[in-house]
């Protein structure tokens, strides 16, 4: 058993559990640690499959960025701990089979059909270097799209979270109480 | 060394446990959560395929990918808090008209 494979199981395994915890939990700030565990995680595998700038990002902008305007949202609306209504326990009688059914049938069509070929530390060139060249030759076209979106979420975000404008009648707009 | 079919278990397990947080939760925010979660198992396919068939452009859709939620959670997050302003909960069961 080579150090490589006791690495990717050691990540795997914190990458399970938070994703297990993330259904478990009911209160959303704990989900969100537990994400938080799977992204920081996740970026282990990155390393070890060799795409070292790929795990940076995956750090700063997932479990950086993302993951603090989501910690945010919930501080700001003193989100509590969920209820469990009856639709949801209907759910979870049928999701959480169909999730292990699925799941067993992905691993076994995979580990079944699929090539064991190992993928070796390092052997992909993934330093900012080549991904930037990458980027800004041959993919130009999407990344420059890519920031039209971003412009249009930001514009977006800042109209649906600004408080709405009162009429001139005094009564605010929009509002129902 | 470490086969390929193992990071597709990983990633496909990281997605059906979104998609279970997806149907299972009740609370818009890990709903929301449940949605990242899939994106990141897809994007631990992409890396693993790109590193298996050597195309660093598998590393370029990861970043792409990256763009699109990090749209999608500022949009989202916004949408969360004017649908809290409105109703006073985070309840998806209490969310179920258009019209207040």
């Amino acid at each position: 058993m080579s150090i490589h494979l006791i690495l990717f199981l050691a990540f795997g395994a914190v990458c399970v559990a938070g994703a297990v915890n993330l259904l478990a939990q009911t209160h959303p700030i704990n989900s969100a640690l537990s994400l938080i565990a799977v992204m920081a995680a996740l970026a282990g595998e990155y390393l070890l499959l060799g795409a070292e700038f790929v795990a940076a990002v995956q750090v700063i902008v997932y479990a950086g960025a993302i993951m603090v305007l989501f910690v945010f949202t919930i501080m700001l609306l003193n989100a509590g701990v969920e209820e469990r209504t009856k639709g949801s326990r209907v759910a979870t009688l049928i999701g959480v089979p169909g999730m292990l059914a699925g799941s067993i049938l992905v691993a076994w069509v995979l580990l079944r059909h699929s090539g064991t070929e190992a993928v070796a530390a390092g052997a992909l060139p993934g330093d900012p270097k080549t991904i930037g060249q990458l980027l800004f030759h041959e993919f130009l076209l999407p990344f420059e799209i890519t920031s039209i979106l971003i412009l249009i979420a930001v514009m977006g975000a800042v109209v649906l979270a600004s408080k709405p404008p009162t009429s001139p009648a005094g009564e605010p707009a929009g509002e129902v109480d | 060394m470490v086969p390929l079919s193992y990071y597709l278990v990983l990633g496909g397990f990281l997605f059906a446990c979104g998609v279970a947080g997806f149907l299972i939760k009740r609370n818009i925010i890990t709903i929301f959560m449940s949605i990242e979660l899939m994106l990141n198992g897809v994007n631990l396919s992409f890396v693993a395929f790109a590193a298996h068939w050597h195309a660093l452009a598998g590393q370029i859709f990861v970043f792409f990918v990256m763009v699109v939620a990090a749209a999608e959670s500022a949009v989202g997050l916004a949408i969360i808090i004017a649908v809290y302003r409105t109703r006073e909960t985070l309840n998806v069961d209490q969310v179920n008209l258009l019209k207040l």
